[in-house]
């Protein structure tokens, strides 16, 4: 075994009074009381949400304001506390996105189930389901946290991409290679 | 108005003027507590308590929003929760001596006031300062310490009453804190007096005469005594800190290791009473300092109050004088509560060792080199 022993300087007379080192925490401790607050008053100011955030789970609709899910409800299957429940339904045929074919009659979320895992995002083949930064639920009743569809897509808002896959498919139907 | 004051019976009078200044002193350890929260939390980089707002002066447009970000009404609602809180006893106290103890802690630091001028006006017929004080008694810093020193029995008592370990333990280490730095506190204003009774004229304890010799035309006549002895100020100021139990000597508390200390089984109106006795101690505490050592009301050293205020009017003189002297104190409250939140206990045995072996042997050797030296000028 081989161990150092570290020499300790005795303390200098100085030292021994306390009170430079006193005046030194005084010091630092009147430069904390100046310098702005490190907390944020919080429901009025909310903290920056970093990109790719896990927080309430919200549908989305595209850019022309369809409701990209189709009700295929793998969300539901793959979800791990079962906090998802899916009616699905049908696109009356006279719509304009009839070849869609299929939309969620019901969707419901049950936050008090919700483990904010991600997993329902990650499995939609639609990205309908988003995962975004509302990080504060709360409700008097159970029945106030179980997000319908309308709430969903109230929080989900628009999603900002380009895809348009269903355009294309139904321009794809109707001009063959030509559309492209 | 004079007219009708002057015309009461002395008794009347007096109790006025100790009335006063209690309704001065109360308010004042009062919003002590707030200031506590707010410079702990400004230290600690938060903005404390400002969430509360009452109906009526929280509506004041900007005044509202001022007094509601500083936490006023946070003060209040604690002053109010104090007073219509349940009043809880503890089943196994010695219930006299537990009411009695919150008692004992207020009356003598109220009582401490009596002696300690708070300002000074311009007494137009004997063309001199006299001092805004509730007696100006020749013993002055002798009564000071005197029923100052008669807390650490409101301590003790409520230790003992409590009838429980933690608040005895407290109640002991209280009275062997409160003796041990009683000594070097005493000592180390025996130079301060040493100084003031220049041979000749009759001696004094007052301590309105302290800030007269601090008021003297010429170098040596203007100096403050914290200049001229600053060991003495030095060991007053660490002894100030042990007597009023504030970090970094709060051993009778000390809420890591006694939970509470000596008022862990007291609550709502008597414990607030021991806060206000504790506030009240250290605004009194502070004053005294400043009256020794900072020149009281003079509001720079080298420059007296009495040539600024002999041609103002007599009240506004007198609160001119009072105003140097409060901001001067408010100052040493500050830090108090910035000392507090900087510096972290010390431990028991440090604080034994710290009086007994350090400051009074400094406040020994003190005494004797300024009796000393002050000989030696005197003699000259």
């Amino acid at each position: 075994m081989s161990f150092k022993t570290v020499e300790r300087k005795p303390l200098t007379l100085a030292e021994r009074t306390y009170v430079p080192q006193i005046i030194n925490g005084l010091a630092h401790t009147f430069k904390k009381m100046v310098k702005p607050n490190e907390t944020l008053e919080y429901p009025e100011a909310r903290p920056p949400i970093p990109e790719g955030y896990r927080g309430v789970p919200t549908l989305v609709k595209d850019p022309n304001g369809r409701e990209k899910c189709v009700s295929c409800q793998l969300c539901e299957f793959v979800c791990p506390p079962k906090a998802i429940r899916i009616k699905p339904g049908e696109i009356a045929a006279d719509a304009d996105t009839a070849h869609v074919e299929k939309a969620p009659q019901e969707f419901d979320i049950d936050m008090l189930r919700c483990i904010y895992c991600g997993l329902c995002q990650e499995v939609c083949p639609e990205e309908a389901i988003w995962l975004q930064n509302v990080f504060s639920v709360s409700g008097y009743t159970r029945e106030e946290l179980v997000n319908n569809k309308e709430r969903l897509y109230q929080l989900g808002g628009t999603l900002p991409d380009e895809h348009f896959k269903w355009d294309k498919k139904k321009a794809a139907e109707e001009a063959g290679n030509a559309a492209h | 108005m004079i007219d009708l004051y002057l015309s009461l019976p002395i008794w009347v009078q007096a109790s006025i003027k100790g009335l006063v200044a209690i309704g001065f002193l109360i308010p004042v350890a009062g919003a002590c507590s707030l200031a506590e929260r707010k410079i702990s939390a400004w230290i600690q980089g938060r903005p404390g308590p400002n969430r509360a707002r009452a109906w009526g002066l929280g509506h004041i447009p900007i005044l509202g929003s001022m007094l509601q970000r500083l936490g006023v009404f946070h003060l209040m609602a604690d002053g109010a929760k104090f007073v219509f809180k349940e009043d809880v006893v503890p089943g196994h106290v010695n219930k006299f001596y537990y009411y009695l103890a919150p008692l004992v802690a207020l009356a003598p630091s109220l009582c401490t006031i009596v002696v300690v001028p708070f300002g000074a006006y311009f007494d137009a017929t004997t063309e001199s300062l006299k001092p805004l004080i509730l007696a100006n008694v020749d013993v002055g810093i002798l009564a000071v310490f005197a029923i100052g020193s008669l807390s650490v029995y409101a301590l003790i008592l409520a230790g003992w009453a409590s009838n429980s370990k933690y608040p005895f333990l407290g109640g002991v280490r209280a009275s062997a804190q409160l003796i041990s730095y009683e000594l070097s506190m005493t000592l180390s204003v025996i130079p301060v007096f040493l100084w003031v009774n220049a041979p000749g004229p009759e001696a004094t304890l007052s301590l309105f005469a302290v800030v007269e010799s601090q008021s003297q035309p010429g170098f040596l006549g203007g100096t403050w005594f914290v200049f001229l002895m600053p060991l003495c100020a030095f060991i007053f100021l660490v002894a100030l800190f042990a007597e009023t139990n504030r970090q970094p000597f709060d051993m009778p508390e000390s809420e890591a290791d006694l939970v509470g200390g000596f008022h862990t089984e007291y609550g709502e109106f008597k414990w607030s009473i021991f806060f206000v006795a504790e506030y009240v101690h250290m605004t009194i505490g502070s004053g005294v300092f400043v009256l020794l050592f900072l020149g009281g009301w003079n509001p720079l050293p080298w420059v007296p109050l009495e040539p600024l205020i002999s041609g103002l009017p007599v009240w506004l003189g007198g609160l001119l004088g009072a105003a140097f002297f409060l901001g001067k104190t408010f100052f040493f409250i500050f830090l108090f509560m910035w000392v507090r939140w900087t510096l972290p206990r010390f431990r028991y045995d440090q604080v034994m060792k710290l009086g007994w072996q350090k400051l009074l042997p400094l406040a020994i050797a003190n005494v004797i080199f300024y009796a000393l030296a002050i000989a030696v000028i005197e003699r000259s």
